[in-house]
């Protein structure tokens, strides 16, 4: 996917939030959602089954309408978190240009955030991408849970931040971290059109 | 009823940012060069950014350039209003008229065309005329011309034609400077950080950022306290917790996070997409916009920094404008040729010279010999043994013994033909350039090269010939410019002792309607005659027609046809036809005694055509008429002559 378009001026971000399932990924999109002005929304595509589980991906496409001249569109994708659903998880991956990974909080999840990380590699591995290349950001989420039953955001980050990237304490029931993290994979994505890249 | 520009909206008072750079680039352009540089022009955007303005300042703009121009502003309701009223005074025509009389069409709000078909044929009529003229059209839409609903086809690949541009809303700092130019032409003035405050309120367009300043330049004229920042946003219910005014208020009660993300990313994009980039997607846009290649700059935007950008554009720039030259030129000189995509790829601007040289150089060579008439085939005899030893000369030594030489004899003798047999004889040398034309192919494509505007190439054309072969250039009698022109080629090419042989009917100097000039030199080399066949011609052309009928040449009939006198070759080769006609017709071989039956009965001196129906009748009737082959339409009779013939 072109990222910039400096003939047709179009600026398209495909953003993808990953994580393990059940770490609130598809809550981040319904925060995100809630917040944008109508006209600029698209239609939010998910395909959740009964318990709220998402079977396929979720999309929500944002028109941030003229900006410098270039008509903006993020569009915004989750993954089902479930492992066996590793196949829609490459397809959505394809053509991303960044990606957020959602980690639970939850102590007892850390070796799932672990697998999915290690799973968002391999899968960007097979579609060819180096992950130290992609932007990521990290979202710790459901900060909001009692402190005994979390981990702390710097021991998260000592736990799967070995990239070093940039890292966010989340609450996307509530909104808290949601749109940081949407800014901060923004900026990341974007700087890359100074890097004058169409990857 | 046509609005007037109102004289607030020019380019001056124009804010121009990165939204509508390229907007009012163009607009400019436009009205520099009104009908030239991009027509039609088409502006489009959201309500309230600036359409109207630009239109009016882009009339302004050419009206102060050029005072005499005959600009009409009107909004598409107003255009459709005038529309009925003229139909309805019964005065279509007139109302059309004062349009297409218009050197600078500026209409606003063209997106009321849809459901408007009869509008949308006045209009397509209207930027038809317009354009062919090469009068100046500016539309300004909500929308792009493709998404105008129920918009005619052709109108939009018409509007799409030109350029298409839009004005985007403006970004934070645009935003700032129309606040600053505003109070300033309010003569209001605001406590540091009070415009900024509005300007960082998402306003949608700037109209209601003018309805902002407004409301605050009212509250500080009745207040005697100089409003503040935070005064500001109260009064405009830009608190934290709402937002009134711009449509953004659909935003999140919680603080507007998607606002302050958008700011964001308008601010990385800003960085991003850096100047330069932005000047060269302008030029990639504005010359892919006129059909040129841009892969050149757009090699640029791959680079992270690319060194002397505007150099490039610059120099593009320069490629694409001598293209345009080059394609101009070629394009006069030879329509065939323009066209090509070379010219529309200034990385291919050496080919497209080279090109145009060949063109120049009259690529297309000019009218050869015809191969119908080969030096062999061309029976010798007394009768014109001086023409053929002349022409053999003028073969062996182009252009040193005999120049000019000039063939004269009646019509059917075989001077065209002696003409194209020298001329096929001298395009046998190595680069040999023979031009063998009749002196009226001459003169219409002279004609038609004076009326192209292309004699530059025509000169080239026939200045590049080694050897100038004219047929019946008694023709160019009366026909000055022609005589002009020939007596430059004919010095050129006598005193650079290439060829020159012409045909004619008499003796130059018999011939009326020569320049002296032209007659001279006519006279100044050899003058052949072709008299009428000899025996031994008769003969010789006989025995090759029937050889070609593949008729065994009988020593009886050829005596007896090679004896009879005939005034032309031509008319020979009409009678060996009549007989061979009139044997397939009887289904006899053609013998002596045929011939004479056939052309006893006709004598052969006789004209065919002057020879008067009633003999002619004759001869059909004898030939039961549908299988002969000079079943040509004079050789039948009038029927009003049959019906009298049966009367008698």
């Amino acid at each position: 996917m072109s990222l910039v378009n400096f003939t047709t001026r179009e600026i398209t971000c495909k953003i993808v939030y990953y994580g393990p399932g059940r770490s609130g990924k598809t809550t981040n999109l319904h925060y995100v959602y809630g917040r944008v002005p109508e006209a600029r929304r698209g239609r939010m595509v998910s395909l959740a089954t009964q318990t709220d589980r998402t079977l396929f991906f979720d999309f929500l496409p944002i028109d941030l309408g003229e900006i410098s001249g270039f008509a903006t569109r993020f569009q915004l994708y989750t993954v089902p978190g479930q492992v066996y659903y590793n196949a829609t998880r490459r397809l959505v991956l394809q053509g991303a240009d960044g990606v957020v990974f959602v980690a639970d909080s939850q102590a007892r999840q850390l070796d799932e955030n672990l697998e999915s990380l290690q799973n968002l590699q391999s899968n960007l591995l097979e579609l060819g991408i180096d992950i130290r290349t992609l932007p990521l950001v990290l979202q710790y989420n459901k900060q909001d849970l009692p402190r005994e039953l979390i981990l702390q955001a710097a021991d998260l980050d000592d736990a799967l931040n070995f990239r070093g990237v940039p890292s966010f304490p989340g609450d996307a029931l509530h909104g808290r971290g949601v749109f940081e993290t949407l800014k901060a994979i923004s900026e990341l994505v974007l700087k890359r059109l100074s890097a004058g890249s169409t990857a | 009823m046509t609005a007037a520009l109102n004289p607030k909206f020019s380019f001056e008072t124009f804010v121009v940012g990165a939204a509508n750079r390229l907007a009012v680039t163009a607009g400019r352009a436009v009205a520099e060069n009104p009908g030239t540089a991009y027509n039609p022009l088409f502006i489009y955007s959201g309500s309230g950014l600036g359409k109207t303005h630009l239109l009016m300042a882009l009339g302004q703009g050419a009206k102060k350039l050029l005072p005499h121009l005959n600009i009409e502003y009107l909004t598409l309701d107003e255009y459709v209003e005038a529309f009925h009223a003229a139909v309805a005074a019964g005065q279509g025509d007139a109302f059309r008229r004062r349009f297409q009389n218009v050197d600078m069409l500026l209409v606003d709000d063209v997106q009321f065309l849809t459901n408007r078909k009869e509008m949308q044929a006045e209009l397509l009529r209207l930027t038809e005329a317009l354009q062919t003229a090469g009068h100046q059209i500016v539309l300004t839409s909500d929308r792009p011309p493709a998404e105008i609903a129920d918009l005619d086809e052709r109108l939009i690949s018409r509007f799409s034609g030109g350029l298409v541009v839009d004005i985007g809303a403006p970004d934070y700092e645009t935003r700032v400077a129309i606040l600053r130019r505003k109070a300033e032409e309010r003569r209001a003035k605001f406590q540091p950080g009070v415009l900024e405050t509005v300007a960082a309120a998402e306003f949608q367009n700037v109209r209601e950022l003018m309805g902002a300043l407004n409301r605050l330049v009212a509250y500080q004229a009745v207040n005697d306290v100089p409003l503040n920042a935070e005064g500001a946003k109260q009064l405009l219910g830009l608190s934290a917790t709402a937002r009134a005014g711009g449509p953004a208020a659909t935003a999140a009660p919680s603080g507007d996070e998607f606002g302050a993300f958008l700011h964001d990313v308008t601010v990385t994009v800003g960085k991003a997409v850096e100047a330069w980039r932005a000047r060269v997607a302008e030029a990639v846009l504005r010359w892919e916009g006129e059909g040129y290649r841009t892969q050149r700059l757009e090699a640029l935007l791959e680079q992270e920094a690319p060194a002397g950008v505007d150099d490039v554009i610059a120099g593009f720039a320069r490629d694409a404008e001598r293209l345009k030259a080059l394609e101009a030129e070629v394009a006069a000189l030879d329509p065939g040729a323009a066209g090509q995509s070379l010219f529309r790829d200034p990385d291919r601007l050496a080919d497209a010279e080279a090109a145009a040289e060949r063109v120049r150089a009259g690529a297309a060579p000019p009218p050869g010999p015809s191969g119908a008439f080969p030096l062999a085939a061309y029976a010798v005899g007394r009768s014109n043994e001086v023409a053929v030893s002349a022409a053999r000369a003028v073969i062996e030594h182009p252009g040193k013994r005999y120049n000019p030489l000039v063939l004269t004899g009646k019509s059917g003798l075989g001077k065209t033909h002696l003409l194209n047999a020298i001329g096929l004889e001298l395009a046998k040398a190595p680069g040999a350039i023979v031009a063998c034309l009749s002196t009226q192919a001459f003169i219409d494509e002279l004609i038609a090269a004076i009326d192209g505007n292309r004699m530059d190439w025509w000169h080239a054309r026939y200045r590049q010939a080694t050897a100038l072969l004219l047929d019946d250039v008694h023709l160019m009698a009366g026909k000055d410019r022609t005589q002009e022109e020939l007596f430059n080629l004919f010095n050129l090419f006598q005193d650079d002792e290439r060829q020159l042989v012409f045909t004619a009917p008499q003796h130059p100097n018999k011939v009326t309607g020569l320049e002296p000039r032209i007659t001279s030199r006519l006279e100044g080399g050899l003058v052949a005659e072709l008299a009428e066949p000899d025996r031994a011609v008769r003969r010789t052309v006989l025995e090759r027609l029937l050889a070609q009928q593949q008729i065994a040449p009988d020593a009886a009939l050829l005596d007896y046809v090679a004896d009879r006198p005939v005034d032309s070759v031509r008319a020979l080769v009409g009678v060996v036809q009549r007989v061979i006609g009139a044997a397939a017709a009887q289904d006899q071989p053609v013998t002596a005694g045929l011939a004479r039956e056939v052309l006893e009965g006709q004598p052969a001196e006789q004209g065919r055509r002057t020879g008067g129906f009633r003999t002619s009748g004759l001869v059909v009737s004898s030939l039961g008429g549908i299988r002969s082959r000079e079943k040509m339409a004079w050789d039948w009779p009038d029927p009003v002559d049959r019906i009298v013939e049966e009367l008698r």
